[in-house]
């Protein structure tokens, strides 16, 4: 790479109102499937430039918390309140446009499309283009085009991606893969990124490179993270604030060092004393 | 050369294109003019383009938008019975044929463009299989209410009526559409030059299209629908936008269609040309625009150079398109071309050299 950015510029940060306003509220969240609870009573507020961390055994209803936000799941009891409006009965679309955006646990490219046209379709809603520019190519459709090449380069720059532009994304290593999630997701522009198990299936490595780059979205792009994570060091290291979630049910709310002295935690995790010497002998 | 290789992938692929098809014209128009073609083929130079149309955007809708349509034909009739129409009532207004010829065919992709947004609205919420069968019923619905539609024009303007020509109530006039028989007496104003000049413009509006933000939407979508949604891309319009931009190009291709024929009738348009075209963008190879042209082209006169052997000629289309979808689809043919490309190209450039050396690709 012949140039390094370290900051983007202004064109794809944002000024952000960094008032005390939380950036994410939900009330008594909850969702049934069937006669299932999957999820119950889920109270959670998420602040301004907060990297808050969801944490919990497998099929504790995390990804199903991430899926509610998203609206992809409508919940059956409880609001959402994103950025202080409430995004009951919009589409999943309608509240990214909100400012909500994500990445997928099992990683959701377009993998047909180059590493550009990825982070393209991710700055779909910050820079319009009508459908006559769209079929005649005339009529500002070179100007809609370079802006957008050039801000989905900026990103890309962000995270050591140009180079790869015009790779196909079903081609790229997994780690790079699950770095253009993150930066498709930037692209929308949103005031909270969601990522969810982002440091799947990498090396000590690479999770350290992903903590980095997890402080430098949210210090450069001034927005929250909520992240949902296995590795406990990563999960350590950069939440500001856990939430542990058991059976569809927070256990216990807190900065790192209180959850790791959790007892309700510890059980959730490891069982309670007596069966987890059951077992040991069993 | 870096302008260049920015815009490589879209030249490549597309610009090839619009040269195959501009070179075939540019071969093919002096022929015809000098009256050197044969008469089959020249009677089927107007079908071919108008089927190359229909397959390039047929292609929009099931290699782009990767939703199954089994309804072309459909579009295909509301635009050539809408054309016909529109004909009529400009016949004495606008004397110049190629202009009329224009006007028709607008008319008639509007026509269509507003079936596809009226079908496009419920179907597009299915998915698959569903969407499918639904397509395939409008075609079905639409070549019958075609069927026992009566249009005449006279004096007083247009007259429509689906009981019989006796209920049109006209003074003098002619019928223009006559229910089962369907559209009769109608002034031939198609021409080979105007078929050009659509698929021209169906190559410009598809690929730039694809080529766009709407475009990378509409492939985003198919790609992954989820994630589409997630990155905030309304689901339901771009459906749409790919959907109707597809009918409405097959309504232009029908209204061009019906003025190359005196008398046309609806059932030309039933599901067996659907499929037709859907075999074509199928064995073209889905999303894939240059294949659509060539895969048309050739299907489209195999039967007719068949036409000697008689009973035997449908067996043998039967076999070709087995043949292509097989090796179209095996690794190992496609290893078989590319070896036979390296030698081919080594055995050139042994020519070119005039030295013995050889090296081996094999």
């Amino acid at each position: 790479m012949d140039k390094m950015v370290p900051y983007p510029s202004g064109a794809i940060v944002p000024e952000r109102d960094l008032d005390k306003k939380p950036i994410l509220e939900t009330h008594h969240l909850g969702i049934d499937f069937g006669g299932l609870t999957a999820v119950d009573e889920f109270s959670l507020t998420v602040g301004r430039t907060e990297i808050c961390g969801l944490i919990g055994p497998n099929g504790a209803g995390k990804t199903t918390v991430f899926n509610m936000l998203t609206n992809v799941y409508q919940p059956t009891r409880g609001t959402i309140l994103l950025d202080g409006k409430p995004t009951a009965g919009k589409t999943t679309a309608q509240v990214n446009r909100m400012g909500i955006a994500r990445t997928f646990q099992n990683i959701r490219l377009f993998s047909n499309m180059s590493v550009l046209d990825n982070v393209k379709v991710g700055l779909h809603n910050s820079i319009k283009e009508g459908f006559i520019p769209s079929v005649t190519h005339l009529f500002g459709y070179r100007k809609a085009e370079k802006t957008s090449t050039e801000r989905a380069l900026e990103l890309l720059d962000f995270f050591s991606m140009a180079d790869l532009a015009k790779v196909q994304a079903g081609s790229l290593p997994y780690g790079a893969q699950r770095r253009l999630e993150i930066v498709r997701a930037l692209a929308t522009n949103p005031g909270i990124i969601l990522l969810d198990e982002p440091a799947a299936g990498m090396n000590p490595s690479e999770t350290a490179e992903l903590m980095e780059n997890i402080r430098r979205i949210r210090d450069t792009f001034q927005i929250s993270v909520m992240l949902i994570e296995h590795d406990m060091n990563l999960v350590m290291n950069i939440c500001e604030g856990i939430c542990v979630l058991d059976h569809g049910k927070i256990i216990a709310k807190g900065t790192p060092d209180e959850i790791k002295s959790n007892p309700a935690v510890i059980e959730a995790y490891l069982g309670k004393k007596k069966e987890a010497e059951d077992s040991a002998e069993g | 050369m870096k302008k260049y290789r920015d815009l490589s992938k879209y030249a490549r692929t597309n610009l090839k294109a619009y040269g195959l098809v501009i070179i075939a014209f540019a071969i093919l128009f002096p022929l015809q003019s000098a009256g050197m073609l044969s008469n089959s083929l020249n009677g089927q130079l107007i079908p071919i383009c108008v089927y190359i149309v229909l397959a390039i955007s047929l292609n929009l809708t099931v290699g782009i938008s990767g939703e199954l349509s089994l309804g072309h034909a459909g579009f295909m009739s509301v635009g050539a019975f809408s054309g016909v129409i529109a004909a009529a009532s400009l016949q004495d207004a606008v004397s110049f044929e190629p202009l009329r010829l224009v006007f028709v065919i607008i008319t008639g992709g509007i026509f269509a463009g507003i079936a596809g947004l009226l079908i496009g609205i419920p179907v597009l919420r299915l998915r698959g299989d569903y969407l499918a069968i639904v397509t395939l019923a409008f075609g079905e619905i639409i070549k019958n209410i075609i069927n026992c539609l009566y249009v005449g024009i006279d004096g007083s303007g247009l007259h429509f009526s689906v009981k019989n020509t006796s209920s049109l109530g006209m003074s003098g006039g002619r019928i223009i559409l006559n229910g089962p028989q369907g559209a009769v007496g109608i002034t031939k104003i198609a021409s080979f030059t105007a078929g050009f000049v659509l698929i021209l413009f169906t190559l410009f509006i598809v690929i730039n299209l694809i080529y766009s933000r709407s475009g990378r939407a509409i492939t985003a979508i198919r790609d992954n629908r989820i994630a589409a949604e997630s990155v905030g891309i309304s689901i339901t319009k771009y459906k749409l936008t790919a959907f109707i931009t597809s009918a409405a190009l097959a309504g232009m291709a029908g209204a061009l269609y019906a003025m190359n024929f005196s008398t046309i009738a609806a059932k030309k348009f039933d599901f067996n040309t659907s499929i037709l075209i859907l075999v074509f963008v199928v064995l073209g190879g889905m999303g894939n625009i240059l294949g659509s042209i060539i895969a048309t082209t050739v299907l489209y006169i195999l039967p007719e150079m068949l036409r000697e052997i008689g009973d035997y000629r449908m067996l043998i289309y039967a076999i070709v398109l087995i043949l292509v979808m097989l090796l179209t689809n095996s690794s190992r043919a496609k290893q078989m071309a590319v070896s036979l490309e390296t030698k081919i190209k080594n055995i050139l450039r042994k020519n070119k050299n005039g030295s013995g050396e050889v090296t081996d690709n094999g």
